[in-house]
């Protein structure tokens, strides 16, 4: 009776559970592993396109014989590439209409025109002409022949189907130059990212964790950068920074407080002098982060703020009795007690901020040393075209994405086991 | 009376003060009013003075008059060194001081000598700058985009800092960016194609994740806690590496330039998540309604519509807000697929706008403002729903 109650439960579960891991299924994992395939083939976005066998129709009238009518089918590969095989042909023709002569591959039969039209090369072209009357001597009416269309079908290679496969997107990926460059940034752009949200998540949650007048309004506040779309934001930033006009700019210079203006997107280095030492900060670089930061330290705040009211007071109390400053209850109460979600929130973060790629996308487009390898998946893949090479970056995004998960869950699983 | 105290207590109130009066500055210069210098040297060292005046007088004056002698000598002096302003600056001024010598109007030689007083002194004043600072900085930005909206190209090329909003020309005027937005640039048409995107991902993906989400919570199956962790794992597998194949098999199958297509990659996307905070939830529930129910006669249809739903009406809530918000801000794939202007969604339209030549700034914020008000309306309202579906979700973005 048991083992049947819990055979109807499985099956059930199996039911309930199915739509959603087929669909997940089609559209993420199936797409991470023919990422591994595409990234093995020479493939370019030009090559998408499927080859289709194209046929135009014209029909003409012939001269004094009104029972008679010319049609010219205009007939190419679509594909400027590929071969297409087999192409096979149709026509419909109305009632009393029979050709007069008839191309060697077609065949009319029950008011249809048939053809077997064979291989057709890249680029080929053809006009097949064929004269048509009326078996009863009438007038042939051309709207009524036009308003047919023929149907073309025929085999064609799909490139991402093919046995071929090929290490060279690999091998241009490691080899590049630019790839040592290409992972530097993205570590720089995540580290600094993600270290910068938490600390001023912590700043913010430390603030709003008081009572003052407004604080749920303060709440609300610090989250809008988060829920706002990110279009909207990096296009305000960019009229904020913008050197010209931007309202930064004017602002630094109104006050004097700079001589001329900063191109704080466009610019890929600003030289600093510290104490007479001179240093090299990549500018569009930390203005990205910049950005970065003020968008996404709202999570790390409501995180810690969740934590922080989670605190027992006592333990304030505790400290104000043993005269501990407020430096000391922060280092030795506050920190011990949302060291955890920081934690979680760092992998987290820095796996997000990893394959962040809207964000740099809209504020500069990879350009000024901003280059990430998201950015650079898409770069590869839309704007050079290879999409064989946007694959090969992406499956490298993938392996550092699997590392960064695995030392995740070993954290995770270390936190499970201290509870 | 330590001395240490007293120069941190004038020291970090000075700066305060300046800085509020700082962040008001920029405000009035953002109103076309020109100013071009924050006066450091003076106002810090009055500020000062004032602050030791402060702490001299103590508690021995009634507070209030105390405070707003102060305060009203802190704007004359400020209305005296700066020349040809409005009087409504110099009322922010007074208001503004007023503020600051509110906070600061308990402190007294008493205070002052107690142990770490300085130390708290200076947190309790970080705190009110952070709060103030945090406030101007993320503010400022939205402030922009709505006030630049009301601007026209000429005015803002002019004058890049003067952000007034001139209401004398009347409202057809001011809002003439939205007209032109909406019946130019079809905004009309992508705000609706927009609506019927996230609306639908939101239904679908409930329909899909309450199911699988309860089997998760409550039944046992082989392969059960297999499914649970691939589920967090696919949740951290970003957009960007699906992006490429997706491309091409949606190419293939013509499902680019297509609501469908877009519903199908958004639903699949933000499932994991939703069917992941749905389970935590569904757990809670006690296990002993559901028994009820089975021992009236209920399948498990009857179970998850009548039991499970009713009860879990605040987590359904969370997680549908949650998945409206990412698929309103979803850019990545509406990027990818979406190249005809007809199927083009609210961030896609303002992106094309932003790559289109010289499209005046004014409908570039317009746009912005047009994609960000219904986000942030919803998020204010429904507030308490949203922020528990981002920390259950911990989250995408």
């Amino acid at each position: 009776m048991s083992s049947k109650l819990a055979k109807i439960e499985k099956r059930t579960a199996y039911l309930l559970i199915l739509p959603s891991v087929l669909l997940v299924f089609s559209i993420i994992l199936f797409p991470i592993f023919s990422n591994i395939w595409i990234s093995f083939k020479n493939v370019e976005l030009k090559d998408l396109r499927i080859p289709e066998p194209r046929a135009k129709k014209l029909v003409k009238s012939i001269k004094d014989t009104p029972n008679k009518i010319k049609v010219i089918y205009k007939l190419r590969n679509s594909s400027l590439t590929q071969e297409i095989t087999n192409v096979k042909f149709k026509d419909k023709y109305p009632d009393n209409i029979e050709p007069t002569n008839l191309d060697k591959r077609c065949e009319f039969k029950r008011k249809s025109l048939l053809c077997e039209l064979g291989n057709w090369p890249k680029k080929y072209r053809e006009n097949l002409e064929i004269v048509f009357q009326n078996t009863n001597n009438q007038e042939v009416s051309k709207k009524e022949i036009k308003s047919y269309n023929p149907k073309l079908s025929g085999k064609s290679q799909n490139i991402l189907l093919t046995y071929e496969f090929t290490l060279n997107n690999f091998k241009k990926v490691i080899k590049d130059k630019a790839f040592i460059d290409l992972l530097s940034t993205t570590f720089y752009y995540t580290f600094f990212g993600t270290i910068g949200a938490i600390v001023f998540g912590i700043l913010a949650a430390q603030m709003v964790n008081q009572k003052f007048f407004g604080r749920t309004f303060m709440r609300s506040v610090l989250l809008f950068p988060y829920v706002a779309p990110v279009v909207a934001l990096a296009y305000t930033w960019e009229l904020l920074l913008d050197p010209t006009s931007g309202t930064l700019n004017n602002l630094l210079i109104n006050y004097q407080i700079i001589d001329g203006p900063i191109n704080l997107l466009g610019q890929k280095y600003v030289t600093l002098n510290i104490l007479g030492f001179d240093f090299k900060l990549r500018l569009a670089l930390t203005t990205v982060i910049i950005f970065e930061i003020w968008r996404y330290f709202p999570l790390a705040f409501l995180f810690i703020l969740a934590r922080l009211q989670a605190v027992p007071k006592e333990l304030y109390e505790a400290a104000d009795v043993d005269g501990a400053n407020p430096i000391q209850k922060f280092l030795n109460i506050t920190l011990p007690q949302i060291l955890a979600v920081i934690s979680i929130l760092f992998m987290i973060r820095f796996i997000w901020n990893f394959n962040k790629f809207e964000d740099i996308f809209l504020l500069t487009g990879g350009a000024s040393g901003t280059r990430t390898l998201p950015i650079n998946v898409y770069q590869q893949g839309f704007s050079i075209g290879d999409i064989g090479m946007g694959s090969a970056v992406s499956i490298v995004i993938v392996v550092f994405l699997l590392i960064f998960m695995f030392i995740y869950f070993k954290l995770l699983g270390k936190r499970v086991d201290e509870n | 009376m330590k001395i240490k105290n007293i120069l941190t207590y004038c020291f970090i109130s000075s700066l305060f003060l300046f800085s509020l009066i700082c962040i008001w500055k920029i405000l009035v210069t953002l109103q076309g009013i020109e100013l071009i210098n924050f006066n450091f040297n003076k106002l810090f060292i009055f500020g000062i003075i004032l602050c030791v005046i402060n702490l001299l007088i103590g508690k021995k004056f009634n507070l209030n008059i105390k405070l707003i002698i102060l305060a009203l000598l802190f704007s004359i002096f400020d209305y005296f060194i700066s020349i040809n302003l409005p009087i409504w600056y110099s009322f922010g001024i007074f208001l503004i001081s007023l503020f600051f010598f509110n906070t600061i109007k308990n402190y007294d030689k008493n205070f002052l000598s107690k142990n770490h007083s300085s130390q708290k002194l200076f947190f309790n004043f970080l705190t009110l700058f952070g709060i103030t600072l945090f406030s101007f900085v993320i503010l400022f930005p939205f402030y922009m985009m709505l006030v630049t909206s009301f601007k026209t190209q000429a005015l803002l090329l002019l004058n890049p800092l003067d952000f007034s909003i001139n209401f004398a020309q009347g409202l057809p005027e001011l809002f003439k960016s939205y007209f032109v937005v909406f019946k130019d640039y079809n905004f009309g048409r992508y705000m609706l194609t927009s609506t019927i995107v996230s609306l639908g991902t939101v239904v679908i993906t409930l329909i899909f994740a309450i199911p699988a989400a309860y089997a998760v919570a409550r039944l046992n199956f082989f392969g059960k806690n297999f499914l649970s962790t691939s589920i967090l794992i696919i949740y951290l597998f970003p957009a960007i590496v699906l992006v490429i194949p997706l491309y091409t098999i949606f190419s293939q199958l013509g499902l680019r330039n297509s609501i469908e297509g877009l519903l199908i990659v958004y639903t699949a996307t933000t499932l994991p998540v939703a069917i992941y905070m749905l389970q935590g939830y569904f757990k809670s529930i006690p296990k002993e309604l559901e028994e009820a129910g089975i021992i009236d006669g209920q399948n498990w249809l009857g179970i998850i519509f009548k039991i499970i739903l009713p009860l879990s009406l605040p987590a359904i809530s969370s997680v549908a807000l949650y998945v409206f918000m990412i698929a309103w801000n979803e850019f990545l794939f509406s990027l990818m697929f979406l190249d005809r202007p007809n199927t083009f969604t609210l961030s896609r339209a303002i992106q094309f706008l932003n790559i289109g030549a010289e499209t005046p700034r004014q409908y570039l914020m317009a746009g912005s403002v047009v994609v960000t008000l219904p986000i942030l309306i919803i998020f204010v309202y429904f507030e308490k729903y949203l922020v528990s579906g981002l920390t259950a979700g911990s989250v995408k973005g």
